[in-house]
């Protein structure tokens, strides 16, 4: 067999983090009863019109300039006419002639290699509702709640040329538009959605061979295999001496495979022309100068800051910078109790064991940053010992309690009452007699079993170091 | 006395002074319709005991001094293509047969507020696209001038009404000429204004670039109150333009010496009725005694106006009326296998052939391959014509000229062929391009007595210019 | 210009119309007449001249990022030819 190579682009769609849809008034909180998050607007009703939220063009112009691109100053929106029940006006409303940004790109790194991903472009467009399939009856309920979300679609160069390079590109995508700010590119609710436009070509050719576009993938996971399925499918064909066809293919998870998605004889012709409702858009500098100076702190600054700020290591800081939302809780827990290292630990260690054991992704923490710093207090007072604080720190993890009153009730409290510490210490010694023998014969690990057995009586709520003191006070007094 | 004889204002302060109830006014008004209207049809809805009630409760209003609009408790109808709360709203056509809108149009509000009652809908060619009214499925608006002539389109219920005195005025909506054009056949007066200058939130839209709405009276002074009334910014239209001033009826100023008022040769030569020709050179003459500088010029690219028009305006079309699927509203065929099925069929059934036609050609001028041909050079010959507009508006006031070539045409002569049928719009289209406002009033009558219309076209935001103008030969008439 | 029955058949396709066969025969004709009278634009030389598709060189109509709809659903769904469950109802869309 011949080898090949893949060449892969991607469009991702990004539903933006706004309040209210693209061009009404309705909310676009995720969910809700099917409809009752629609207008006479974003349902198409006969004479209604569209009014731009200026907040998408803002978290737009914001993404295009983290991801280096070069601002259209003057642009507007085309319309894309098709028809089908998710749409209800029979077009979309888009960006054609003149998209909102172009020419960028992004650094990845796969196996230590850097490679650029370049963007060719970025532009505004709104979500289509959602088609429920209602097997009773066989036929198709539409629901408009997510009609009229902003979406941005970005467009990357034909530039990947593996699975790895393509989950690099996506993570680094995310995490941009995380850290921005400008969504919260949750999979499974569909807030980040990648096509994949691949193909293959015998190793060394120059010619892109044939594409084909795939949809439908709502994991990482999902299009990692989607990729190598169609790898495999593109290549099998070519060896047999067919032709791949290009065309649009559905992945199905679950059968780990694709199917063509339209019949040939539905015209694809999207007749776009210039949106007669809505004005063109125009970005000064002065405009771009400013969502500039407010744009966030992204990734990798923000590891660079704290090595030098936190003085954690930079393995540390990478961990906690993969994820807007950990570096956030990392940001807020170390401002109020000022101890980055162990509010570094808590997160890499105990944080991370959790959610991998609940399979959580970090995005899903729940907990407060004045929990886990209250945490971190108590056992820098002396007022819990460490064992005590992993369990609690479970229940936060998972409940968000606040640990003092969670400690008091359970009576978790270390015991440093050096009256009722002797007390105990004294029947462990009058029931151990041949470990105190052992120790006063010089077997210092006698001493060892001994605070072991305190610490068992007390429920490990002791002082270890008190109990230590009080043990050789005793041992060597007699 | 019969009270429909009035023009609005008359009516209004008559109200206004207690000499006449609202409600007097609406039953009057109820039945000179009842009485007219099967022979005329200009109604496609009739609001009796809505009109009544409401006509109840403006006059409390009116009483506890609550409206001082001059035009409070007048009875209107409303083209049925402007979005009427809880009232069926059609645009003639089968596929919106049995739509209720939820909302009112911006316009609709507006009049509303101020006193408004709205006595019904107004009978239209389907979605606006006709100079007839002959498309309508709820059958054809005649000429209350002749019943076996066409009151002109699409607007033809709402100047076929004002006509007829089943309404004392009525809004109506221009694309291309569909305010203009009835307004001259049924020799009533008709504005249409600068773009942007009425909210088209809640208008049906058929070319979302070129329609606005605009008042149709039975004279200059009825329509220059009525814009005073529904004209405005308005934050639901994107294309909505803040202006200074919204006060028209400053400008019934009886007084047009100095004015430079211009006349397109092209406007007076090939394709013009001659009888149209000296009514309109007439009007001129009245204009110029008055003190007006009257004199012709070559106006630019203008020849090319129609064809440009019907590229533009069937291009926004096929997309603004790909939304009538069946689906959210209107009609939806009874047998159909599958949801292809379904949606040809509802389409096929429910729009009629003129409209088809028009979606056909849009869907053509917008497809790959012919887009830059079509769509892209008439937007080329749009800012030509523009310019030759703001080239002519360097010399003149206001540019003068008939507003339709012939008087009106007879029912049934116009379907058979249509391109005949766009060539009727040669003096109205182009201000649409332009987004210019432009008037249309009486100027005498043709040999078998059907009105001709004279059209005063302005600068952007000159509707001052074209009113005082229009005021200024009313006056002299 | 001369139609043919394929640009009738695609330009119907893409407008989603059936035409019978009478229809059909009447469009081209129509269509034929009206296109080569649009053609008569070609005449005018648009070299180096800005397609124009706002007339007024108004930009930046923006509104706030503020809810101001509630639900209404009701509503909505009261002009629908079918309905169910709050939702409108098609023909199935997945084969
Ligand atoms: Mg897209
Ligand atoms: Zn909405």
């Amino acid at each position: 067999m011949k080898s090949y190579e893949m060449v892969i682009g991607l469009e991702v769609h990004v539903e933006l983090a706004t309040e209210t849809k693209i061009f009404c008034g309705c909310t676009t909180k995720f969910g809700g009863e099917p409809n009752t998050h629609c207008c006479p607007v974003c349902t198409g009703m006969p004479g209604t019109l569209p009014v731009l939220n200026k907040k998408v063009v803002e978290f737009a112009i914001a993404t295009g300039l983290a991801l280096n691109c070069k601002i259209n100053q003057n642009c507007k929106f085309d319309r894309k006419n098709y028809f089908y029940p998710d749409l209800p006006k029979a077009y979309q409303v888009s960006q054609l002639y003149l998209p909102l940004c172009h020419h960028g790109g992004i650094e990845i790194q796969v196996n230590g290699a850097k490679k650029i991903i370049g963007i060719h472009e970025i532009h505004m467009e709104e979500d289509a509702g959602k088609l429920i399939h209602d097997s009773w009856e066989d036929c198709t309920l539409v629901d408009y709640n997510r009609c009229g979300v902003p979406l941005i679609e970005i467009v990357s160069e034909p530039d990947m040329r593996s699975a790895e390079e393509v989950i690099a590109y996506l993570d680094k995508l995310k995490l941009i538009l995380q850290y921005l700010g400008v969504s919260d590119c949750k999979m499974q609710e569909g807030s980040l959605r990648a096509d994949i436009n691949l193909s293959v070509r015998e190793a060394g050719a120059k010619e892109f061979g044939t594409r084909t576009e795939m949809k439908n993938m709502n994991s990482f996971k999902a299009i990692a295999r989607a990729i190598e399925g169609e790898r495999k499918r593109q290549i099998e064909l070519l060896e047999e001496g067919k032709a791949v066809i290009q065309e649009t293919r559905r992945w199905d998870d679950n059968k780990d495979t694709s199917f063509a998605m339209r019949s040939k004889e539905d015209a694809q012709d999207y007749r776009y022309f210039p949106e007669p409702d809505l004005v063109p858009i125009e970005i000064s500098d002065e405009w771009i100068d400013e969502i500039n100076n407010r744009q966030p702190e992204l990734r990798d600054e923000k590891m660079l800051r704290y090595e030098t700020e936190y003085d954690i290591p930079a393995y540390d800081a990478g961990i906690i910078t993969s994820s807007k939302r950990m570096a956030d809780i990392f940001e807020k827990t170390v401002a109020i109790c000022k101890k980055p290292k162990e509010v570094s630990n808590w997160l890499m260690v105990e944080t991370m064991r959790l959610l991998k054991e609940s399979e959580m992704e970090p995005e899903d923490i729940g907990f407060s940053p004045n929990n886990l710093a209250r945490l971190i207090g108590l056992v820098q007072d002396n007022k819990i010992n460490r064992t005590v604080a992993k369990e609690v720190f479970e229940i936060i993890f998972k409940d968000n309690i606040e640990p003092e009153a969670y400690v008091k009730e359970h009576g978790l409290m270390m015991v440093n009452d050096e009256g009722e510490l002797r007390s105990v210490v004294e029947k462990v010694i009058a029931a151990n007699q041949t470990s105190v023998a052992d120790y006063r014969g010089g077997k210092d690990k006698a001493l060892g079993y001994l605070v072991g057995q305190t610490m068992k009586e007390m429920k490990g709520k002791a002082d270890p170091g008190m109990v230590n003191r009080i043990l050789k006070e005793i041992l060597t007094k007699d | 006395m019969d009270l429909t004889s009035l023009s609005a204002l008359e009516l209004g302060s008559k109200i206004k002074n207690k000499e006449v109830t609202v409600e007097e006014a609406v039953k009057a008004q109820l039945e000179k319709i009842k009485a007219k209207d099967k022979e005329y049809n200009c109604y496609i809805t009739v609001l009796e005991e809505e009109a009544l009630a409401r006509g109840k409760e403006v006059q409390r209003l009116i009483e506890e001094g609550k409206l001082d609009s001059p035009l409070a408790g007048v009875p209107v109808v409303i083209k049925d293509n402007i979005c009427t709360k809880g009232v069926k709203t059609t645009c003639a056509s089968k596929i919106l047969y049995n739509f209720i809108p939820p909302y009112d149009a911006t316009v609709v509000e507006k009049l509303l507020n101020a006193g408004a009652v709205i006595i019904g809908k107004a009978n239209m060619d389907e979605f606006a696209m006709g100079n007839t009214t002959e498309t309508s499925i709820f059958g054809e608006t005649k000429n209350p001038h002749n019943t076996e002539y066409v009151p002109g389109g699409s607007s033809g219920g709402s100047a076929a009404a004002v006509a007829a005195e089943e309404a004392f005025y009525a809004l109506g909506s221009d694309t291309g000429g569909s305010i203009r054009q009835p307004s001259s056949f049924c020799g009533v007066t008709g504005i249409k204004p600068t773009y942007g200058t009425v909210s088209r939130y809640g208008l049906i839209a058929y070319a979302s670039s070129l329609d606005q709405i605009g008042p149709i009276g039975k004279n200059v002074s009825d329509c220059a109150a009525v814009l005073d009334i529904i004209s405005g910014y308005d934050s639901k239209d994107s294309t909505s333009i803040k202006q200074d001033s919204y006060n028209y009826t400053k400008a019934l100023v009886n007084d047009v010496k100095g004015m430079r008022i211009g006349i397109p040769k092209g406007y007076l030569g090939k394709g013009l009725d001659e009888e149209v020709r000296t009514s309109i050179l007439g009007a001129a003459e009245v204009l110029r005694e008055k003190g007006a500088i009257v004199e012709e010029f070559e106006l630019d690219a203008v020849d090319y106006a129609i064809p440009a028009y019907y590229v533009i305006a069937s291009a926004e079309a096929s997309s603004n009326l790909s939304r009538y699927d069946g689906i959210k509203y209107g009609y939806r065929t009874e047998d159909f296998e599958g949801l292809q099925e379904m949606y040809k069929k509802t389409r096929s059934e429910g729009f009629g052939n003129e409209v088809k036609r028009r979606m056909m050609i849009g869907s053509f001028v917008l497809s790959s391959g012919y887009y830059d041909a079509y769509y892209k050079k008439a937007l080329k010959v749009k800012a030509l014509i523009k310019e030759g507009f703001d080239k002519a508006f360097e010399k003149y006031d206001i540019i003068f000229g008939p507003t339709a070539p012939s008087t009106a045409p007879k029912l049934g002569e116009s379907l058979s062929e249509p391109l005949k049928m766009y060539l009727g719009d040669i003096y109205t289209v182009s201000v649409n391009l332009a987004g210019l406002p432009a008037i249309s009033l009486p100027c005498g009558a043709d040999s078998t007595g059907l009105p001709i219309g004279l059209q005063l076209i302005g600068k952007h935001f000159g509707e001052k210019d074209i009113i005082r103008a229009a005021y200024s030969y009313e006056q002299s008439r | 210009m001369n139609i043919t029955d394929e640009t009738i058949e695609y330009v119907a396709a893409l407008a989603k119309l059936e035409l019978s066969s009478e229809e059909k025969e009447k469009a081209k004709k129509d269509l034929g007449s009206i296109l080569s009278y649009i053609d008569t634009m070609n005449e005018l030389n648009t070299d180096n001249i800005e397609p124009m598709s706002h007339v007024f060189p108004i930009k930046n109509v923006f509104r706030e990022d503020i809810v101001t709809n509630e639900s209404n659903r009701d509503t909505l769904l009261s002009n629908a030819p079918k309905q169910k469950d709050g939702c409108f109802i098609v023909p199935k869309t997945i084969e």
